[in-house]
Order: C-alpha cells, then sequence, then structure tokens
C-alpha cells in the first residue's frame, strides 16, 4: 500500500470546486517573463522580454519564439523547459497532419492539439500540468490569427493579448492602443511600447524578441539588428 | 485470375467545363455468373466529391464506409468539407497504410474544388496517385473505356454533352468487357446540381 494511495492524479478537485494545481500552474505563469501578441490586419506579432539570470549568459543561445510549422509561431510565458515538450509534440502533431493530407495544419486544429495535450497533463497519473501558458501565432486560409492556450487546456482567440509579468498593465496598455486596421509594421512598433512598458533596465535587441508572420505566411524570429532598426523607429 | 477481376468493374470520370462526370457499370459478378445487377461503386462524400471504387466488392464497401467516416469526422472536427486534393491524400494515406495486405480496389476521386474548379484523379491499391486533367478509368473494363475516352473526349464540355460522352464511352467500353456491364450509373456534378443518371444497355 503506502506508495498507491498516492499515485493517482495529483490534480485532484479541492472541497470548494477548485484545482489547485491547475491555479499554482497559472500563478508559475504569471511570474514568469512577459510575453504578447497583436493580430494585425494583414499578420500577427509576437514579442517577449527575454531576461537572462546573468550577463555571463550567451544571449545568441537563447530562442523564446519557436516555429511550430513554417506558417505558425509560438512564445511561451512560465517555464521554459515545459514549453519545450509541448513544442515538440505540437512539431510532431503538424507534419503527423501534412503526412496525411499533404496540406499544412490549420492553425486552429494545431492550437486544438496542443490544448488537448495541456488538458490531458491535468487529468492523467504521475504527471504535472504545465507550468506555460502560449501564444499561438500564425496565418492560414483563413487569414492571421492569434491564440492563446493556458495550462487548463483552454484555449481563446485573440485580437491581442499578453501575460506573463505586468499582464494587467500590458493588456490595459494594449486596450488603448488596438485598432482593427493596423498594419504589420504598426503592431510590432505597439508591441515594442508595450513590452517597454514594464521593462526593467534598458531595452534593446539583445533582451526582446520579436517573431511576426505576414501575407506570405512565413513566420519569422527577427534578428538583434532588425529589432535595433524597430526600437529606432520608436523612440 | 486476379482478385480485382473476381467481381468485375467499370468505372471512368471525366472532366468538363466547370463540371465533371463519373460513371460505372452497375454489375456484381463471381467470376462469369452475374449475382447482382444493381450494384453500387460510386459514393458520395460531399455535395461536390464522389469517389468510385472498382475491384473487389467487399473491399470496395469496407473502404467506403472507412472513407465516409474519417470525412464525417474531418467535417465535425474542422467545421468544413474537404477539398478533392486533400481527400485524395486521405484515400493514399489509407491504403498505403496497408502496403502489405492491400484492399484489392482501385479508387477513381472527382470532386469540385474551390472556385468549382474540377478535379479528378485515379490511383493503384497501394495508394500511388495519377492525376489527370482529361480523364481517369479503372476496372476489368480499363482497357476499352481508355480507347474509348481517347477518341470522344474533347476539353471543355458543358454538362449535357459531358453526359453524352461518357454514357457512350461506358456503354461501348462495357460490351467490350465480359466482367462488366448491365446498364451504367451515371453522375454529373455542377456547381449548381447534381445529375444522376441510371443507363440501360446490353442487359445480358
Amino acid at each position: 500500500m503506502g506508495d498507491s494511495q498516492y499515485s493517482f492524479s495529483l490534480t485532484t478537485f479541492s472541497p470548494s470546486g477548485k484545482l489547485v494545481q491547475i491555479e499554482h500552474a497559472l500563478t508559475a505563469v504569471g511570474s514568469g517573463q512577459t510575453s504578447l501578441g497583436i493580430k494585425a490586419a494583414n499578420g500577427v506579432v509576437i514579442a517577449t522580454e527575454k531576461k537572462l539570470p546573468s550577463i555571463l549568459v550567451d544571449e545568441t543561445s537563447v530562442q523564446k519564439i519557436q516555429l511550430m510549422t513554417t506558417n505558425i509561431g509560438v512564445v511561451y510565458s512560465g517555464m521554459g523547459p515545459d514549453s519545450r515538450v509541448l513544442v515538440r509534440k505540437s512539431r510532431k502533431q503538424a507534419q503527423q497532419y501534412y503526412r496525411l493530407y499533404k496540406e499544412p495544419i490549420p492553425v486552429t486544429q494545431l492550437v486544438r492539439e496542443t490544448a488537448a495535450v495541456m488538458q490531458e497533463f491535468t487529468q492523467s497519473g504521475g504527471v504535472r500540468p504545465f507550468g506555460v501558458s502560449l501564444l499561438v501565432a500564425g496565418y492560414d486560409d483563413n487569414g492571421p490569427q492569434l491564440y492563446q492556450v493556458d495550462p487548463s487546456g483552454s484555449y481563446f482567440a485573440w485580437k491581442a493579448s499578453a501575460m506573463g509579468k505586468n499582464v494587467s498593465n500590458a493588456k490595459t496598455f494594449l486596450e488603448k492602443r488596438y485598432t482593427d486596421d493596423m498594419e504589420l509594421d504598426d503592431a510590432v512598433h505597439t508591441a515594442i511600447l508595450t513590452l517597454k512598458e514594464g521593462f526593467e533596465g534598458q531595452i534593446s535587441g539583445k533582451n526582446i524578441e520579436i517573431g511576426i508572420i505576414g501575407a506570405d505566411r512565413k513566420f519569422r524570429v527577427l534578428t538583434p539588428a532588425e529589432i535595433d532598426d524597430y526600437l529606432a523607429e520608436v523612440e | 485470375m486476379s482478385i480485382f477481376e473476381y467481381n468485375g468493374s467499370a468505372l471512368v470520370a471525366m472532366v468538363g467545363k466547370n463540371c465533371f462526370a463519373i460513371a460505372s457499370d452497375r454489375r456484381l459478378g463471381v467470376q462469369l455468373q452475374t449475382i447482382a445487377t444493381d450494384f453500387q461503386r460510386i459514393f458520395k462524400i460531399h455535395d461536390k466529391l464522389y469517389i468510385g471504387l472498382s475491384g473487389l466488392a467487399t473491399d470496395v464497401q469496407t473502404l467506403y464506409q472507412r472513407l465516409a467516416f474519417r470525412h464525417k469526422l474531418y467535417q465535425l472536427r474542422e467545421e468544413r468539407d474537404m477539398k478533392p486534393e486533400t481527400f485524395a491524400s486521405l484515400v493514399s494515406a489509407l491504403l498505403y497504410e496497408k502496403r502489405f495486405g492491400p484492399y484489392f480496389c482501385q479508387p477513381v476521386i472527382a470532386g469540385l474544388g474551390d472556385d468549382n474548379v474540377p478535379f479528378i484523379c485515379t490511383m493503384d491499391c497501394l495508394g500511388a496517385k495519377e492525376l489527370a486533367k482529361d480523364f481517369v478509368v479503372s476496372g476489368t473494363a480499363s482497357e476499352s473505356l481508355y480507347g474509348a475516352c481517347e477518341s470522344m473526349y474533347k476539353p471543355n464540355m458543358e454538362p449535357e454533352e459531358l453526359f453524352e460522352t461518357i454514357s457512350q464511352a461506358l456503354l461501348s467500353s462495357i460490351d467490350r468487357d465480359c466482367l462488366s456491364g448491365w446498364g451504367g450509373h451515371v453522375f454529373v456534378v455542377t456547381p449548381t446540381e447534381v445529375q444522376e443518371r441510371t443507363l440501360k444497355g446490353r442487359m445480358d
């Protein structure tokens, strides 16, 4: 006996009807680095701050924005290692879809699959929920799309969203700045300004990351030099 | 004798101007003995997508059931109908899954895609796709169908002419094949309507 009593799912309902493990996971996200995304008329931008624990870390080795397929990119807030598991599973899912239908996976489908994995980890034995929220940016036949996926496995489509530290400030800022007819370049500027709001220290191409996707349906992470150009335009 | 010729079949699809037609014979035989004269081997996947399956009748029905099932799940999941190209890839993948114990079928897929561009294709029992711009054939009467289609087909036919052409090609081909016959079944699909007709030929 002994062990077996504790071998079922860690996420068990509390008497008040909450799943505290999921709430703790959301806390982990809330204390993570700020990420945000903005859907423009002709594309999507996602951005995140890239604070490193020490100046001795080689910042070129850290990539927080990643590609799930050529036309879908993702950024996380929360625990980096957890996000890698999700990205790996999602990439595989996308390739399986492509192998079956010879057609790139639609953004909604990939988001649903990713969310399904996150839900599974709130209900399975021997695992814990993911300590990350994801912002998924993609462009397909249905146009530009931005999704947020939470540790509970719920997902939402956004015009603009933020997560991590300073969520509420960032969201208020985005609410003020957002317009439906925004172009991709304006969206990048807004993203930078929003990040700047809650940024401690001097913002530069080396301590933030920006990913964009436009009507060419190629998701691309901007280089530090390109970010510096945008920063110069903002100032 | 090959297992593909056990029940006998004739299957053809043709492209017209913003439309397509798909036709088959109606015979189900066991070698030279006729068992049924109203056999269905063309199936509707959705309003603008049809699949015909030639070959072994039991596999025709099983494969259709699997494809209908997969398409219904796709519709529920993605809230849209499959494009003909996508459906062809699905059929191909399902067939290749059974690489070493295949379904003894040779499918013909015909549909209208985005902007009602017609699409036709066929594949072998392992799922190797063969795309065509004009017509595709399969079944025990395929050799005679090739000849008939090659001499009768012209590009950009209107639905009525397309019906006439595909029917003549089918009927003249199954008269040259002992294993297919008993009239035909023709579907002519345009962006706005589907005409389904049953043909009488040499009913012997």
